[in-house]
């Protein structure tokens, strides 16, 4: 914020980085070669919805969009898009794929984002979450910060209530960190308990 | 198509905030030319105390400024939280930080049965936010997405920096106001010293004459600004959440509660009041009701430093119109 917008209290929402997002698929192989986590095919976007018609219409239409996207011939096919709201009012639309098509799952994710961006919407996307796992089904999630346009990992540890494997999450970081931009302020490493798809 | 953006911002708060800031400035500056003036006059008597009350105010107003976090707390009662004390709080405020871009504020609760909530702080790294019991119990019955949308409102005093122009702003007020208490007692004290010097008397009356008149129009300049800053944070709360509804019943249901709570907590709460979510001190009597402002324009309305109900509630709608606004072109909608 510039001086002259804390001196007549106004902010200006704050545009996403949406870019950075098409670094995840080789990040992912990489990710498989050095940990053995693969991803699970399931990716979401999270957003906070607008009340209001015209915010549901433009979601509506994305979804739509998904959908016949899955469904095309040429495609594996796959589940159609779920939107959930989750308990703290924000909306995640979440996209399933084959463990092997990363490529395409962003590409449904970017949909997401352009769609909400191009309607005057881009203020409202908070994170972008990529599901993996590993052969002892530890869950570890890739986390895109839309406002940053950094990555950080999120490990719930499996049946102990909200405990975060931050020796795993901090090994994704040594891994990862010359593939993609991971978020360097740790207190920034938002934990999403219970987030749809992972 | 370019991106565009629905959060346009308020051109006529715009204009309103800056003709009251440079009103205030140009106060400050015909305070200074008098009181220079005044010191030449009288060679040095005057100019003495003059600098003492620049030290004294400059001085209280930096040190509130540094530590408002930790006396703010403490003048609540307040107690910081962690996330494992507070999961639903911390988790709102980590998201709004998160589609704000800001720092993270301490998050604290206040034992209050009050339903209230303040941020304070001289930057984002040193801010706290901090919420009432009352504002959390279940007699209020805010919803989670009215609780955002109180959180949201405090976030973004945080984000436009308002401790710090508040600070700034009440300076003068605070110099003028001591200015008048030392040439007081300077006048009772020290008149029988100074018979020799048949100018000073009369320097320190004018010295303060002029703090009393500057004192008074910088302290109503001073609540008008601060009642834009409220609107201020209304605007950018309801933009960050999308929900300027849950805003605005928020802003009910606290507003309504507040006349219903006895006077101890209040008195307690007074000086706090400039941060609040809702002003803890309510001196309009017919604030709340929707059919305020056809017996004109009352004096307590000019001393609140919130903007009535009416007043947020009607901004907030009009934010959500504008939130709904459909594409300018009908092929906007498109997806492609």
């Amino acid at each position: 914020m510039g001086f002259l917008d804390v001196l007549l209290g106004r902010t200006k929402p704050v545009q996403p980085k949406l870019d950075d997002l098409f670094a995840l698929p080789s990040a992912a192989i990489q990710l498989q070669a050095a940990t053995g986590f693969t991803p699970t095919g399931s990716g979401s976007v999270c957003f906070r919805a607008v009340q209001g018609k015209t915010f549901e219409d433009i979601q509506q239409e994305v979804r739509e969009l998904l959908d016949t996207d899955n469904s095309r011939p040429g495609g594996a096919g796959g589940l159609p898009v779920e939107v959930t709201k989750d308990s703290f009012g924000y909306t995640w639309l979440i996209s399933n794929h084959m463990s092997d098509e990363v490529d395409t799952l962003v590409t449904d994710l970017h949909a997401v984002n352009s769609a909400l961006v191009d309607n005057g919407f881009g203020p409202q996307l908070l994170c972008t979450m990529v599901a993996f796992t590993d052969e002892n089904h530890r869950r570890m999630a890739l986390v895109y910060l839309y406002k940053r346009g950094t990555f950080y990992p999120f490990a719930p540890l499996n049946g102990s209530g909200q405990q975060r494997d931050n020796a795993l999450e901090l090994q994704v970081k040594g891994v990862l960190g010359e593939d993609l931009k991971i978020e360097p302020d740790l207190t920034k490493w938002m934990a999403l308990w219970g987030a749809p798809g992972l | 198509m370019a991106t565009r953006t629905r959060y346009a911002p308020d051109r006529g708060l715009t204009v309103r905030m800056t003709v009251t800031m440079f009103l205030l400035g140009l106060v400050f500056v015909a305070f200074v030319a008098a009181i220079i003036g005044a010191c030449v006059a009288s060679h040095q008597s005057a100019a003495f105390i003059v600098v003492i009350a620049l030290v004294f105010g400059g001085g209280s107003a930096f040190i509130s400024l540094f530590y408002s976090d930790k006396i703010a707390l403490a003048a609540a009662g307040a107690r910081e939280v962690t996330p494992q004390d507070a999961p639903e709080l911390h988790g709102i405020v980590d998201r709004l930080c998160a589609l704000a871009d800001m720092d993270k504020p301490r998050v604290a609760i206040a034992p209050t049965s009050m339903p209230n909530a303040f941020a304070t702080g001289r930057n984002s790294k040193n801010s706290v936010l901090c919420v009432t019991n009352g504002l959390l119990s279940p007699q209020l019955g805010l919803t989670k997405d009215e609780l955002e949308g109180v959180l949201a409102h405090e976030l973004s005093h945080v984000a436009h920096k308002d401790v710090q122009v508040m600070t700034v702003a009440s300076l003068l007020a605070i110099v003028a106001g001591l200015l008048v208490r030392f040439a007081f007692y300077s006048e009772l004290f020290g008149g029988g010293r100074r018979s020799n010097n048949q100018n000073a008397l009369p320097i320190i009356a004018i010295i303060m004459v002029v703090s009393v008149v500057v004192y008074a129009i910088s302290f109503l300049l001073i609540r008008v600004l601060s009642r834009y800053r409220e609107l201020a944070a209304d605007r950018s709360g309801a933009l960050l959440t999308g929900q300027p509804s849950a805003l605005a019943s928020a802003l009910t249901k606290v507003s309504g509660r507040m006349n219903m709570i006895p006077n101890d907590d209040l008195r307690k709460a007074e000086t706090l009041n400039a941060f609040y979510f809702a002003p803890a001190m309510r001196l309009t009597r017919g604030g709340n009701g929707r059919d305020g402002g056809n017996g004109g324009r009352s004096l307590s309305a000019l001393f609140s430093t919130h903007p009535s109900l009416d007043k947020r509630i009607e901004q907030l709608e009009k934010i959500q119109r504008q939130l709904n606004d459909v594409g300018p072109g009908s092929g906007a909608k498109g997806l492609r």
